[in-house]
């Protein structure tokens, strides 16, 4: 077999991240900690010219390139593009939290860029053992992320409880690809389709395999019944960890299961959807339900991420075009919202003091007007308030369902997010009515204010002008 | 009988066995110990396959590093297994369940269905000259060269992880610096008093 | 029926040519490095039995197989027994492989080198099962020691082999030897010299001899893991040892000093001289030359503390294989003579 250099240009965006990365590893050795900075701009430097190269390579046919392992089409292009802007902000946010409880160290920043690099082959699959080495690149970032800070009892408890979960997981996973292997005689996920496609009648086997890899992508996903790891991680984890956690990583996890179930599997389009759609029943109900009892604010936004994937699996399981670009661009906008959900969390904390308890944010209008106002944003879109785009994307994804004759989801899913209005309503009356119980003044570096505000700003700029994001997530969808 | 049938009915069933004893042994030891027997009968398995490379690489990585640092640990830990065996009984029904069902998928699967000897054709006999270890590194470093990377990538993300969540530097430890005793000058540690002698009685 | 039971006697013979006089240059090992070590300490060494004491081994080896085997109350006496056989089936197996001249080897199997690495590592599993099951505090330590020592040196040992390997483009330890032929200048000590030390030291450490024995560190834990051995189970590891001793000398002649290559090759009128001289002569010569140097370390150096060992096993040698692993990548691919054009 002979090899063309030309092939490697697509992975030039993975190339310069995992080259820049070791980079940052090594450099990060020789810096003394008070020039720590520069491995946070480096690692920024890497993201952005990794976004840059994304779109440069980038074109409008899909191309699969090294024997079939990697495909770069816009849909990898958009959800890469996604995932360099969320890690960016996260990065952004974590610096001066980290620093000020002394765990500014190079590694968060290398465990960042690497799990990154895990999630641009995962969104860039075309076979399924890259997506699962991808995902695997991904979660031992995370593991290692979440177990940081590693004094903390709570964050290694949380960590244990993420590996050993994870572990059987990917486990799962992999027994369920070793079966569709064993059945198709191929990784290839064009090879699997054409086989699956070419086969007349419905194989017991062939159901089973896809039961394991549902399960195991649910419960990367954090969807109930699979979802006990996530509250507890999201708490356990320090602050930054969760925000990368909850954002950039949703993205990647929305390629996978696109990967596999509507590329891979689409043959078998009949018997998922009715798998996800108990799945997406059960997490809107018991994300948005639950969320009403927690009193802490990571524990409350972890609930509410199990109901957000509730919607997603609703966009992905009507099964067309259009379902899978709402679910798209519900994932995009959702990772843009918790990024901002956790930022808020990082702005109000100090040395010392962690504001996860919903009580932390009382009477926040009285000590910064501005970030009370970004912060109700945040929430009236997560909540699905119109203007703001949580609004649009929940009503995309409804139309994509009501389209394809299944009115009963809508209306449950319908029923349950007016419930869940109910707990993002309460924090915003904190916010607004309450008297301050702290009354310390927010400090933060101006990058991180600007960050924040343009974070926050997008969700309502987005929810006002949706058509752009929105062509680009249907022209995405071939 | 032919005499790789027999070789491959001894290996077969010391696998089986040493696999067994594993999880049923009581000692910790010893069950590390079975499964490196288990891991040596199985290389023996894929060297009767011709896959020498494949063979000698598991004795090598698992047999060689792998069980000797999980003997390391295992070694030094105190487990009492009685209390680990307590409630055995009650998980029975769902352990039991759940084996039973993957090896009911598995008979499936692996059965005659898909693997009968009518489905899979018959290994091409190799010439004595032929390499596997060559036509492994061929397909490795062509076909499979990106997850090959990929691979790599995540055992350096393993180590990094495993060190930055151990390394501590210790505050107040005492190490000795050898370049710093080398350069040690007579002056700094010997002090040459002059002192009178001692009158005589 | 008859071909195939003349080929399994005709392999035992070949097994036996091997395994006796292995044994006996255990044996007479044993001997010159007490003598050498005697005469480097301005002493004779042993004289006393048999003309100028070259009876000694054999008086060593009558004492040892008559005293009685005492297995310790409370040891588990299987893994007890088993564990010098653990250590010598490795040591001895390894030669199967072993090339003595142009084709004369046992077994002539493509990934060599492979088995040898596999083999030497397994190695550790007698030490570690002996210190475990003497069910002694001294063992043990001894144990644990060795377990971590030799794992930090393989992974210098295999990248050193790596480099080798690259530069031979085969595992097979006949075509290693043959990619040297040329001169003493081609053979791969000289462009892989720092492979060469490392595999060298490394290897001294492997067998878990002076300055490296802290497995065994007499002054501190006794005699580490075989404390509690005495009679054949104690010779059987101090047997084991010796052969892994002579192994890694064969290996490092094998693998970097041209094997069983004339050191005259190319040199005009020396060449032809000595051409009548076997391969085998000059194999033997080589091996003998780097056993002198293991006897040579152990009367010069004092025993390395055991924190320097493993800085200097992950910390010194691992990057600098690694590194050199990149320079001799480049030099293949600059096609750079005499080694690789």
């Amino acid at each position: 077999m002979t090899f063309d250099m030309t092939e490697f240009m697509p992975l030039l965006p993975e190339i310069w991240v995992l080259s820049m990365t070791c980079v940052v590893l090594i450099l990060d050795l020789f810096l003394r900690d008070s020039n720590r900075v520069v491995t946070y701009w480096l690692a920024q430097v890497t993201v952005v010219g990794a976004l840059g190269m994304s779109v440069a390579v980038s074109g409008s046919e899909s191309q699969v390139v090294l024997s079939g392992t990697f495909v770069a089409d816009p849909m990898a292009t958009l959800l890469k593009s996604f995932i360099y802007i969320v890690t960016f902000g996260a990065f952004v946010y974590a610096r001066d939290y980290l620093r000020v409880r002394d765990l500014f160290k190079g590694e968060f920043y290398v465990l960042g860029l690497f799990g990154m690099l895990g999630m641009m082959v995962m969104v860039s699959a075309h076979n399924f053992l890259t997506i699962y080495l991808g995902l695997e690149l991904l979660s031992l970032s995370l593991y290692a992320l979440v177990a940081f800070s590693r004094d903390d009892a709570r964050a290694t408890e949380a960590a244990m409880k993420y590996f050993v979960l994870g572990a059987l997981a990917s486990g799962m996973l992999l027994y369920g690809i070793s079966m569709v292997y064993g059945l198709t005689g191929s990784l290839d996920i064009s090879v699997v389709a054409t086989a699956i496609a070419g086969q007349g009648e419905q194989d017991i086997v062939l159901i089973f395999a896809l039961t394991f890899i549902i399960l195991g992508l649910a419960f990367k996903l954090g969807a109930v019944p699979f979802h006990m790891w996530l509250p507890d991680v999201y708490q356990g984890a320090p602050t930054v960890v969760t925000l990368y956690l909850g954002s950039a990583p949703k993205i990647a996890a929305f390629a996978m299961t696109m990967r596999l179930l509507a590329e891979a599997l689409g043959g078998l389009q009949a018997d998922w959807s009715g798998m996800l759609s108990i799945l997406a029943v059960l997490s809107l109900a018991l994300g948005n339900i639950v969320a009403i009892a927690q009193t802490n604010l990571k524990r409350m936004l972890a609930y509410s991420t199990i109901s957000h994937v509730g919607f997603l699996l609703l966009g992905l399981l009507a099964g067309t075009g259009e379902g899978y670009s709402a679910a798209m661009f519900y994932t995009l906008t959702y990772a843009i919202m918790a990024l901002g959900g956790f930022g808020m969390i990082v702005l109000l904390s100090r040395a010392g003091f962690e504001a996860e308890e919903i009580n932390d944010f009382k009477g926040l209008n009285e000590r910064n007007p501005w970030f009370a106002g970004m912060m109700l944003l945040l929430m009236f879109s997560m909540a699905g308030v119109p203007p703001t785009v949580g609004f649009y994307a929940k009503l995309v994804v409804l139309q994509a369902v009501i389209n394809v004759d299944m009115v009963w989801l809508a209306l449950v899913a319908v029923f349950f997010s007016i419930i869940g209005v109910f707990y993002y309503l309460r924090l915003i009356k904190v916010m607004y009515f309450d008297p301050p119980v702290d009354s310390t003044p927010l400090v933060a570096a101006t990058d991180f204010q600007i960050t924040l505000s343009i974070n926050s700003l997008a969700v309502l700029v987005l929810g006002i002008f949706p058509g752009g994001l929105m062509a680009l997530c249907a022209s995405a969808i071939i | 009988m032919s005499f790789e049938k027999f070789v491959f009915w001894v290996f077969a069933l010391i696998l089986v066995f040493a696999a067994f004893r594993v999880i049923t042994v009581r000692n910790p030891v010893h069950a590390a110990l079975h499964l490196v027997l288990a891991f040596f009968t199985s290389a023996g398995l894929w060297m009767l396959m011709e896959a020498e490379f494949l063979a000698i690489t598991l004795v090598l990585v698992y047999v060689g590093a792998v069980m000797v640092l999980f003997l390391f640990v295992v070694m030094m830990l105190d487990i009492n297994v009685s209390p680990l065996k307590e409630g055995f009984i009650s998980y029975l029904p769902v352990g039991a369940t759940v084996a039973g069902l993957i090896i009911f998928e598995m008979a499936m699967l692996v059965g005659d269905r898909y693997f009968g000897l009518d489905k899979v054709a018959a290994p091409i006999a190799r010439p004595a000259d032929y390499s596997n270890t060559r036509e492994l590194g061929s397909v490795l470093y062509t076909q499979y060269v990106y997850p090959f990377e990929i691979a790599a990538v995540i055992l350096l993300v393993a180590i990094i992880a495993a060190i930055a969540l151990t390394m501590r530097r210790r505050e107040g430890t005492k190490h000795q610096d050898p370049a710093k005793q080398v350069l040690v000058k007579r002056n700094d540690r010997l002090k040459i008093i002059k002192m009178d002698a001692e009158k005589g009685e | 029926m008859l071909n195939a039971i003349l080929e399994v006697v005709l392999i035992l013979a070949k097994i036996v040519a091997i395994m006796v006089p292995l044994m006996l240059a255990v044996a007479y090992l044993t001997f010159a490095e007490r003598k050498i070590i005697g005469y480097m300490q301005v002493r004779i060494g042993p004289n006393r039995v048999g003309p100028r004491g070259w009876l000694q081994p054999i008086a060593d080896a009558v004492k040892l197989v008559m005293k009685e085997v005492i297995v310790p109350t409370n040891s588990n006496r299987f893994l007890f027994i088993i564990a010098p056989m653990l250590s010598i089936g490795p040591a001895l197996a390894a030669w199967a492989v072993i090339p003595f001249d142009a084709g004369v080897v046992l077994a002539d199997v493509d990934a060599g080198l492979l088995y040898i690495l596999a083999l030497t590592s397994m190695g550790v599993y007698g030490v570690i099962i002996a210190g475990w099951a003497a069910n002694s505090k001294y063992a043990f330590l001894g144990a644990m020691r060795s377990a971590a020592q030799i794992v930090a040196y393989e992974i210098a040992m295999g990248f050193a082999l790596v480099g080798v390997l690259m530069g031979a483009g085969s595992l097979n330890l006949t075509d290693i030897v043959l990619a040297q032929n040329g001169s003493l200048i081609h053979w791969f000590w000289l462009p892989m010299l720092p492979l060469f030390i490392i595999y060298f030291i490394s290897g001294v450490a492997e067998t878990n001899r002076a300055p490296f024995d802290v497995a065994e560190g007499e002054s501190e834990i006794v005699a580490g893991f075989h404390v509690e051995y005495s009679g054949t189970t104690f010779a059987v590891f101090f047997l084991a040892e010796y052969a892994n001793m002579i192994m890694i000398a064969a290996l490092t002649a094998l693998l970097f000093a041209g094997g069983w290559l004339s050191p005259f090759q190319g040199i005009p009128f020396l060449e032809a001289a000595f051409a009548w001289v076997p391969g085998i002569f000059w194999l033997l010569a080589k091996i003998s030359f780097f056993l002198f140097f293991f006897l040579w370390f152990r009367a010069t150096f004092p025993r390395y503390r055991y924190d320097q060992i493993m800085r200097l096993g992950w910390k010194v040698f691992i990057p600098l294989t690694i590194v050199w692993l990149v320079v001799v990548g480049v030099a293949i691919m600059a096609e750079l003579g005499p080694w690789f054009d």
